[in-house]
């Protein structure tokens, strides 16, 4: 994670909502945002869109020795998340007592990802949690 | 008179039961239940605070109003667990609903009743036609010092309520509000203290019920209504037992409040818990029925609405979550340890 007011605030609205971008030219979504479309590149069309959260595990493992900014947390989930939009998104998979399975419905939840210690920011961020 | 065209609730999934609470602290669990009237209460996941907790609940209100996050022009945050000291919550609500920028917004703190001070605030500004929509949210992830009795208690959840003026989207008018307040050290917690303290049986008479019956008269005597003409009451519900007795003092019978009473299966929710009791109850009331609801604040204050059902109720159903199915929705119980490491009170250093 960043450790920056600037950083953090760049990011609110994809970390809150997934807001993306796709492009109108050949209606490829991105998520993250990306300024210019991979396919048309000089032709891009690219325009905000807010992606709904609900998606699918396309994959996913369980993390057990997690970095140090995780290491409350452990063990968790993470997984590549297709999202019914069409972009794939890496996220944190809440645990709620239903194991995730490749294919597994998910939708995004709006949690806290990381605390700065006793004085600094907290980062929320998504999380999906399977349906 | 602004009125509900929307609302949500978030619980967490976590629960802790009271016999495991007891077991910790070698007491007898079956004479708390019966005492508190409590069973179990929810607890918040480690990755959980009253932020969070609005924002689901928010979306969901957003989605039962049917109206985009845009058109609010107030959004009020209540809290006694806001995260931040200094930094607001609600600005992180109005973010996490894309609400835009075009918005007043602030925090509140009035111990339990913050949320339904703001319905207030918010109701003030919708009928001066300062404001189209707005929302007003309780929230909270409550603390009770371990060994107190308040541990028994003290939960997490939170409810949204949109308010508005256009009479086909309100699902239930406010007909009337009034408050009752005094200066009454019943309850508090300093700057930087992780827990609340309490004068103990203090709390009750000159608190909780002089406050809760003083409001209720109040609005009793302004509207002329007697508590017959209710369809059902929610008061606030710091245990399962306080509510039952303010509302046989008043003259409410159990049936017209067992269906807003959620303390028992989820704890106090503090700022969220009088208005998950109302949400409860708009889950199933029926067009033109009423609802009494008076919250109660430590320090203190309660604020009394008179409710009426509207006819619209039926029809936005459809994009309701009903607080019994969050209640039970991936329902996880957990022991004393795992409580406490989700509470963040096991300190490494």
């Amino acid at each position: 994670m960043e450790r920056s007011s600037s950083s953090l605030w760049r990011k609110i609205r994809a970390r809150y909502n997934l807001v993306g971008n796709v492009c109108e030219n050949c209606s490829t979504a991105y998520f993250p945002p990306r300024i210019v479309c991979r396919k048309c590149g000089r032709k891009s069309k690219m325009e905000e869109k807010r992606f709904n959260g609900d998606g699918e595990i396309f994959s996913f493992t369980k993390i057990r020795v997690p970095p140090d900014t995780f290491k409350d947390e452990a063990p968790y989930f993470i997984g590549i998340i297709k999202l019914k939009e069409g972009p794939m998104v890496e996220g944190h998979i809440i645990d709620n007592g239903v194991e995730p399975e490749i294919g597994g419905k998910v939708r995004a939840q709006f949690r806290k990802m990381y605390v700065e210690g006793d004085e600094g920011l907290i980062y929320y961020h998504y999380k999906f949690e399977p349906l | 008179m602004a009125g509900i065209v929307g609302y949500g609730v978030h619980i967490p999934i976590y629960r802790i039961k009271v016999e495991d609470i007891a077991k910790v602290w070698s007491e007898d669990a079956e004479s708390i239940k019966k005492g508190l009237n409590i069973r179990e209460k929810s607890v918040p996941g480690k990755d959980e605070d009253a932020a969070t907790i609005a924002v689901e609940a928010a979306r969901r209100a957003i989605r039962h109003a049917g109206i985009d996050a845009t058109e609010l022009g107030a959004l009020y945050a209540g809290s006694e667990s806001h995260p931040y000291a200094v930094k607001p919550t609600a600005t992180v609500v109005s973010a996490g609903i894309e609400a835009g920028n075009k918005l007043m917004v602030a925090d509140l703190e009035f111990a339990c009743k913050a949320g339904t001070a703001g319905m207030q605030m918010i109701m003030g500004l919708i009928d001066s036609g300062m404001i189209r929509y707005g929302m007003a949210i309780g929230t909270d992830t409550s603390q009770g010092r371990p060994g107190d009795a308040l541990e028994y208690t003290a939960s997490a959840g939170g409810a949204a309520f949109i308010l508005g003026k256009d009479k086909n989207g309100i699902i239930a008018n406010v007909v009337k509000t009034v408050s009752f307040t005094s200066d009454t050290p019943d309850f508090w917690r300093r700057e930087g203290a992780s827990f609340p303290s309490h004068g103990g049986r203090f709390t009750g008479e000159p608190g909780y019920f002089r406050h809760i019956t003083g409001a209720t008269k109040l609005l009793f005597e302004e509207t002329g209504m007697k508590p017959s003409d209710f369809d059902y009451a929610v008061f606030h519900q710091p245990n399962g037992k306080f509510p039952k007795m303010v509302a046989a003092q008043l003259g409410f019978t159990e049936k017209q409040i067992e269906r807003g009473l959620m303390t028992p299966i989820i704890g106090n929710t503090y700022s969220g818990s009088s208005l998950i009791g109302l949400a409860a109850t708009l889950d199933v009331a029926k067009p033109g029925q009423k609802i009494l609801v008076t919250s109660f604040g430590s320090g203190a204050g309660s604020d009394s609405f008179a409710i009426e059902v509207t006819d619209n109720i039926d029809s936005k159903r459809k994009n309701l979550e009903k607080v019994m199915d969050i209640v039970e929705r991936h329902k996880t119980y957990i022991d004393y340890s795992a409580y406490l490491k989700n509470r963040g009170s096991i300190r490494k250093t």
